[in-house]
C-alpha cells in the first residue's frame, strides 16, 4: 500500500467568476478502518486564503501548524495578509526543503488575490507547483476527480452553479474510491462572503 | 526538528524526516511518486542566436497532472533553461541559479554569461550525485556569442549546436539529425524546433499538449508561450453539464467578509 493510501483523502478546488470553491471529503481512516467521519481537511489561513492538505493526516496537521506559524510571522512583519501567490511559494519552499525526506502531503491552495482575482494551485509532496486556471485535484480519489472535473467544469460560473458543479464532481468521484467519502465539506468564497456547506453523501 | 522550528532556515536541505520515512518504508508503505515532466525539450543554435523549445505536459505516474505547464525557465534576461525530470527539482534548481546570477550581476555590473549559469548548475547537481533529478537544456546569447549546453542529473555537460533531452529526446533528435544545418534563419529555426517538439508530442507518451518556443538573440528575446496548439479539445458540448438533482446539503454557515458600515443618524430631537 502506498503511504498516501494510509488515511485516504479527496480534495478539489475550482475557479469561478470572481469566486472560487474548495471541497474535501470527511473520512479519516487507518488503512481500511474508518475512525472519524468529520475530519477537517481544509483550513483557513486568512479570510481570503484556504489550504487543503491531502495525504498522511499527521503530516497534514504538522504542516498546517508550520504554515500558520510562518503566516503569523509574516503578518507581524508586513502588517498585512499574505497574497495567495506568495503563500504558494512559501509552501513550495517548505516542502522542497524536505526533498530527501518529504512530508507525505499534497496541498491544494485556493485564494482571492489582488483585485479579488481567484487563484488556485496544487503541489506534489516535494513542492512542484501546478498553477491552473480551471481546477486542481489531490488525494486518493484524484484520478476519478480529474475525469469528473474535466467533463463537468465550465469557465466563469457563478457561485451557486460553481457550488453545484464542485459538489457533484466530488461526490461522484469519492463514490468510486473506498478510502474517501463519508460526506463532503465545501467552501465557496466570493469577495463579500464565505459559504461553508456540509454535504450529504454515501456513508460507505 | 529543532532547526525548522525557529525562524526561516538558511536554505539547505533538511533531513530530519528521513529516519521516520525509512521506518515507514520498512513497514511496507511505499513512497509516493513525484510530479515528473515526461517531456521533450530541445535547443538549437541558428545564425543570430539560440532557439529553445519544450512541450507542456506534466505527469504523475501515468496520469496527466498539468496539461499546460511551463518548462522553459527564466535564468537571466539573455539566458533561458528548459528542464526535464522531477518537476520540483528543475524548478528549484533553475530558480536558485537564477537568483545567484542576479546577485552576480549586481556584484560585477555585467551581463551574465551562459558558462556562469552552466558552472553553477553542474556544481549543484554533481554535489547531490544525481539525486536532484534535473536534466536541463541551457541556452543563451552573451558577449562571447550564442551558446547551447545540456546538463545531465549527475552533473556532466555537453556543448552542442543542437540538443534534445527528456523521454521524447529520441523522437526530437531524429528530426534534428535529418534536417539541421548551420546558419539557419530565424523562421527556419522555429519551424525545425516546432517539428522536433511535435515529433515528441505525437510519438512519446510522456510528452504532449502544446509547443512553447523561446528565441534568444543578441540583446533581445521572444518567449512564444503556446506557440502551437496541435491538441485542441474536440467535441465540446456547448450546453455543458446540467444537474437535474441538486446536491443535498446538511448544514450551511455564511461568514460575511466585508465589514458592515454603520452610518450615524441625526441626533434625536426631544421636543
Amino acid at each position: 500500500m502506498s503511504i498516501f493510501e494510509y488515511n485516504g483523502s479527496a480534495l478539489v478546488a475550482m475557479v469561478g467568476k470572481n469566486c472560487f470553491a474548495i471541497a474535501s471529503d470527511r473520512r479519516l481512516g487507518v488503512q481500511l478502518q474508518t475512525i472519524a467521519t468529520d475530519f477537517q481537511r481544509i483550513s483557513k489561513i486568512h479570510d481570503k486564503l484556504f489550504i487543503g492538505l491531502s495525504g498522511l493526516a499527521t503530516d497534514a496537521q504538522t504542516l498546517y501548524q508550520r504554515l500558520v506559524f510562518r503566516h503569523k510571522l509574516y503578518q507581524l512583519r508586513e502588517e498585512r495578509d499574505m497574497k495567495p501567490e506568495t503563500f504558494a511559494s512559501l509552501v513550495s519552499a517548505i516542502l522542497y526543503e524536505k526533498r530527501f525526506g518529504p512530508y507525505f502531503c499534497q496541498p491544494v491552495i485556493a485564494g482571492l488575490g489582488d483585485e479579488d482575482k481567484p487563484f488556485i494551485c496544487t503541489m506534489d509532496s516535494i513542492g512542484a507547483k501546478e498553477l491552473a486556471k480551471d481546477f486542481v485535484v489531490a488525494g486518493t480519489a484524484s484520478e476519478s476527480l480529474y475525469g469528473a472535473c474535466e467533463s463537468m467544469f465550465k469557465p466563469d460560473m457563478e457561485p451557486e452553479e460553481l457550488f453545484e458543479t464542485i459538489s457533484q464532481a466530488l461526490l461522484s468521484s469519492v463514490d468510486r474510491d473506498c478510502l474517501s467519502g463519508w460526506g463532503g465539506h465545501v467552501y465557496v468564497v466570493t469577495p463579500i462572503e464565505v459559504k461553508e456547506r456540509i454535504l450529504k453523501g454515501r456513508m460507505d | 526538528m529543532s532547526s525548522s522550528l525557529d525562524l526561516p532556515p538558511k536554505g539547505e536541505f533538511s533531513f530530519d524526516l528521513c529516519r521516520r520515512n525509512a521506518m515507514l518504508e520498512s513497514k511496507g508503505l511505499k513512497a509516493p511518486t513525484f510530479l515528473k515532466t515526461g517531456t521533450t525539450i530541445v535547443g538549437l543554435v541558428f545564425q543570430d542566436g539560440v532557439i529553445l523549445g519544450a512541450d507542456t505536459r506534466a505527469t504523475e505516474g501515468p496520469i496527466v497532472a498539468d496539461k499546460n505547464c511551463e518548462k522553459i525557465h527564466y535564468m537571466a534576461p539573455n539566458i533561458y533553461c528548459c528542464g526535464a525530470g522531477t518537476a520540483a527539482d528543475t524548478e528549484a534548481v533553475t530558480d536558485m541559479v537564477s537568483s545567484q546570477l542576479q546577485l552576480h550581476r549586481y556584484h560585477t555590473g555585467r551581463e551574465s554569461r551562459v558558462v556562469t549559469a552552466l558552472t553553477l548548475l553542474k556544481k549543484h547537481l554533481f554535489n547531490y550525485q544525481g539525486h536532484v533529478s534535473a536534466a536541463l537544456v541551457l541556452g543563451g546569447v552573451d558577449i562571447t556569442g550564442p551558446h547551447l549546453h545540456t546538463i545531465y542529473p549527475h552533473g556532466s555537460t555537453d556543448t552542442l549546436p543542437f540538443a534534445t533531452m527528456g523521454s521524447g529526446s529520441l523522437a526530437a533528435m531524429s528530426v534534428f539529425e535529418s534536417k539541421y544545418k548551420e546558419s539557419l534563419s530565424r523562421d527556419e529555426g522555429i519551424q525545425l524546433v516546432v517539428e522536433a517538439i511535435s515529433a515528441g508530442i505525437f510519438n512519446d507518451l510522456g510528452s504532449g499538449s502544446n509547443v512553447d518556443v523561446c528565441v534568444i538573440t543578441k540583446g533581445h528575446k521572444d518567449y512564444l508561450r503556446n506557440h502551437l496548439l496541435p491538441n485542441p479539445r474536440t467535441y465540446v458540448n456547448p450546453k455543458g453539464f446540467t444537474f437535474p438533482k441538486k446536491t443535498e446539503v446538511l448544514s450551511t454557515k455564511i461568514t460575511p467578509l466585508k465589514e458592515v458600515e454603520v452610518i450615524e443618524g441625526d441626533a434625536m430631537e426631544i421636543a
